[in-house]
């Protein structure tokens, strides 16, 4: 029965990997696919943890909860020095830096 | 006092090479000429009273498993007469330098030049094993390189050097493919220990089923390097061109010893000659085509130091012929008579040449016998000695050595006997044109030049007065010790089979057999007296028909050898030297595979790696994305 909730997680997952892949309009998206894939991989660990009684899985959730607090807190940071300088948030022009 | 004989030469020239600058020309010109003579009177003094062999083991060289190589002398019978004719000729061209030379700036290189190479000669000549032999061979053909180059900033002189030098290695490669040969067979490399065990060695080899004659495969590969040496028919054209070089030095080495050293090499292996027939056929084959080559280029050919060349490249061809008809002692007879003889002619040579302000050409000269008769006459004694005119020294070895020839009855020894005898005809006709031109036709030189010749001075004087006796005396005197009937004098060094033996056929043929060279040469001369003097018309007009023409320069250009080579061998050569091992192969191929290729490979993947980098963030997701499947993929499989 929790099949369909790890099949839901993956697929979150997945939509959240879609999401930096095809995305080339707007950082704030990318961000935003990022925790997405925070919040995938948390429902996974919950659904494990219930899955399997044991409680070592929602500790994890909870800390990964904090660490993606603070990164999306960094990112938007960095996204706003950013902006600043360069003036637009566009992924497509982010490419200053070639092989 | 044996050790003294090969060492003083090399002392001497070492002291002249380092220290030439501290005792000045004169103390270079009078040490060196002072040590060569003593040494030539040791020599003279071993040659007279010496008769038994005397070995003197120096030390060891190098050790190889059963393979011994010692330093040794060896001192018999052939290496007297090597020893004499050596120091004799090079103490008297030593002497002869120092005036010949004497306004030379470099002259204590020179007199050091020909002290080392007196040095190398005699190293070859006393060696006992094959490889001290080699040592002497390189070295006298480094001592002919230095000598020809002597005047190193001329660009004729340093090509000639280096023509000398090259030719000669084709020569020694074949030399030292013949050691390799002996070592395999006999596990040595003295001569004592070869030539005693020839007969009785295993000396077949089978190659992709033929099977070899290793003793006969050797013995031509010694007559290669003897060819190189001794400028035979095909390796002959290093001689000639050697001319570059001071006169002296073209008296001593391209005349008298160096390019005796091939004949030498080959009478000192009589033992294995006599066990390899066709060894032997090929050396006369070879010797009296050289004989009657150089006797025709010599006809025709109008510089005075070529003309000499070409009688020498012809009298070694006489040499080679006797030693492939077996009869070593008449070669050697010949070797010895023949070094007195064509030193005097080079060094008179020289000395026409010294009177003249440096002019070669005799058509340029001409009309000198009222100012030089000394000279005239040496030439005139020595041109008479180099045609076999009775009584002379040449006689006594040339002649018999045509007899020889007509007295072995195998089909190479006629064809060398009828070649012998054209040349011998050849040769007296060219001496007689050569002392025509110099001396007896009119003067064609400038006045100024004509009125300032004049005799040499006594330091170029006695050494000519001295070979002059010598051609004339000599042979007669030697001629008991080395061909009298029965004479035992050489029974230690040389073997000479007993069916090859034809000395007894040789001697009791019929007088007019034996007269035929004598009339042949008599006739050459006294025609070339005539028809140059009384009928020089005659000859031009020959000379100008278009048949006499094409004869005139076929001879004058060498029949073309030199063109054919350089044509054939020397160009295609130098071009699968430029366009094949180094376009091609070092320049291409190597460096395709090699540092080049490979350098730009890396570039190229490198490159094209890094265009994938663009700089866009979702392909570097992607990237990370397809990456990470890769990594799982074997997690994933399992």
């Amino acid at each position: 029965m929790f099949s369909e909730y790890i099949l839901l997680s993956v697929i979150i997952f997945l939509l959240g990997v879609l999401g930096i892949i095809l995305n080339r309009k707007n950082i704030i998206v990318l961000l935003m696919s990022i925790e997405l894939i925070l919040l995938a991989i948390n429902l996974n660990f919950i659904v494990l943890s219930v899955m399997s009684d044991d409680l070592i899985g929602q500790v994890g959730a909870i800390l990964v909860l904090t660490v993606a607090a603070a990164e999306s807190a960094i990112g938007l940071a960095i996204l706003v020095a950013y902006y600043r300088i360069r003036g637009t948030i566009a992924v497509l022009f982010i490419n200053l830096m070639k092989g | 006092m044996y050790l003294l004989l090969v060492f003083i030469p090399m002392m001497c020239s070492m002291i002249t090479l380092l220290f030439g600058r501290n005792i000045g020309i004169q103390g270079a010109t009078k040490l060196t000429t002072i040590s060569i003579s003593s040494v030539a009177l040791i020599s003279l003094y071993l040659g007279i009273t010496q008769s038994q062999p005397v070995h003197i083991n120096l030390l060891t060289w190098f050790t190889n498993d059963t393979l011994n190589v010692n330093w040794g002398l060896q001192f018999d019978s052939i290496t007297y007469v090597m020893l004499v004719v050596v120091t004799a000729i090079s103490a008297l061209v030593h002497l002869y330098s120092t005036e010949y030379m004497g306004t030379d700036p470099h002259l204590p290189r020179f007199m050091s030049y020909l002290s080392l190479f007196t040095f190398f000669m005699l190293i070859l000549v006393t060696a006992d094993n094959i490889v001290q032999l080699f040592i002497g061979w390189e070295g006298v053909g480094t001592c002919s390189y230095l000598l020809i180059n002597y005047w190193y900033t001329r660009i004729q002189a340093n090509k000639s050097a280096i023509k000398a030098m090259v030719v000669n290695r084709v020569g020694d490669m074949a030399l030292s493919l013949a050691m390799f040969c002996l070592i395999y067979m006999f596990n040595s490399i003295e001569f004592s220990t070869i030539f005693a065990n020839i007969a009785t060695v295993n000396n077949t080899i089978i190659i992709l089923g033929l099977e070899i004659n290793l003793i006969s495969v050797t013995g031509i590969l010694i007559f290669i390097g003897a060819v190189g040496k001794s400028a035979q028919l095909t390796l002959h054209t290093w001689l000639p061109d050697a001319m570059e070089g001071p006169t002296p030095v073209s008296a001593l080495i391209h005349a008298a010893t160096m390019v005796t050293a091939g004949v030498y090499l080959i009478i000192r292996c009589s033992p294995l000659y006599e066990h390899s027939n066709i060894s032997l056929t090929l050396i006369t084959i070879v010797g009296a085509l050289t004989a009657f080559f150089a006797a025709t280029v010599g006809l025709l050919q109008n510089d005075i130091k070529r003309v000499i060349a070409y009688s020498t490249c012809s009298q070694l061809g006489y040499m080679v012929f006797a030693a492939g008809l077996s009869s070593f002692s008449v070669s050697l007879f010949h070797l010895f008579n023949h070094a007195f003889f064509k030193a005097l002619l080079f060094l008179s040579a020289g000395s026409v040449i010294h009177a003249l302000a440096d002019e070669q050409d005799f058509r340029k000269i001409g009309g000198l016998i009222s100012k030089v008769p000394l000279t005239y006459s040496l030439v005139l004694i020595g041109s008479l000695s180099l045609a076999g005119f009775p009584y002379l020294t040449g006689f006594y070895s040339k002649d018999i050595i045509l007899e020889l020839a007509y007295g072995t009855y195998t089909i190479p020894s006629t064809f060398a006997y009828w070649l012998g005898t054209i040349s011998a005809f050849c040769t007296a006709y060219y001496s007689m044109r050569l002392i025509y031109f110099t001396f007896l036709s009119a003067p064609l030189t400038s006045k100024e030049q004509f009125n300032n010749a004049g005799e040499s001075g006594i330091a170029m004087t006695i050494p000519l007065i001295i070979l002059g006796f010598a051609s004339i005396f000599i042979g007669f005197v030697c001629k008991d010790y080395f061909v009298g009937l029965g004479s035992q004098a050489f029974n230690q060094s040389i073997f000479i089979s007993p069916q090859n033996n034809a000395v007894y056929e040789a001697e009791f043929l019929p007088a007019w057999i034996k007269n035929i060279p004598v009339v042949f040469s008599l006739i050459g001369a006294a025609l070339g007296v005539y028809l140059l003097s009384a009928q020089g018309s005659v000859l031009y007009n020959w000379k100008i028909s278009p048949l006499g023409n094409a004869i005139y320069k076929f001879l004058n250009s060498k029949w073309y050898f030199d063109v054919i080579y350089n044509k054939f061998i020397v160009k295609p050569a130098l071009n699968i030297g430029h366009d094949i091992t180094y376009k091609i192969i070092d320049r291409g191929v190597l460096e395709y595979f090699g540092p080049n290729g490979l350098y730009s490979l890396v570039v190229k993947l490198s490159q094209m790696v890094s265009t994938t980098q663009i700089g866009q963030i979702y392909n570097y997701t992607f990237t990370m994305i397809i990456g990470l499947s890769v990594l799982l993929l074997p997690t994933i499989i399992n």
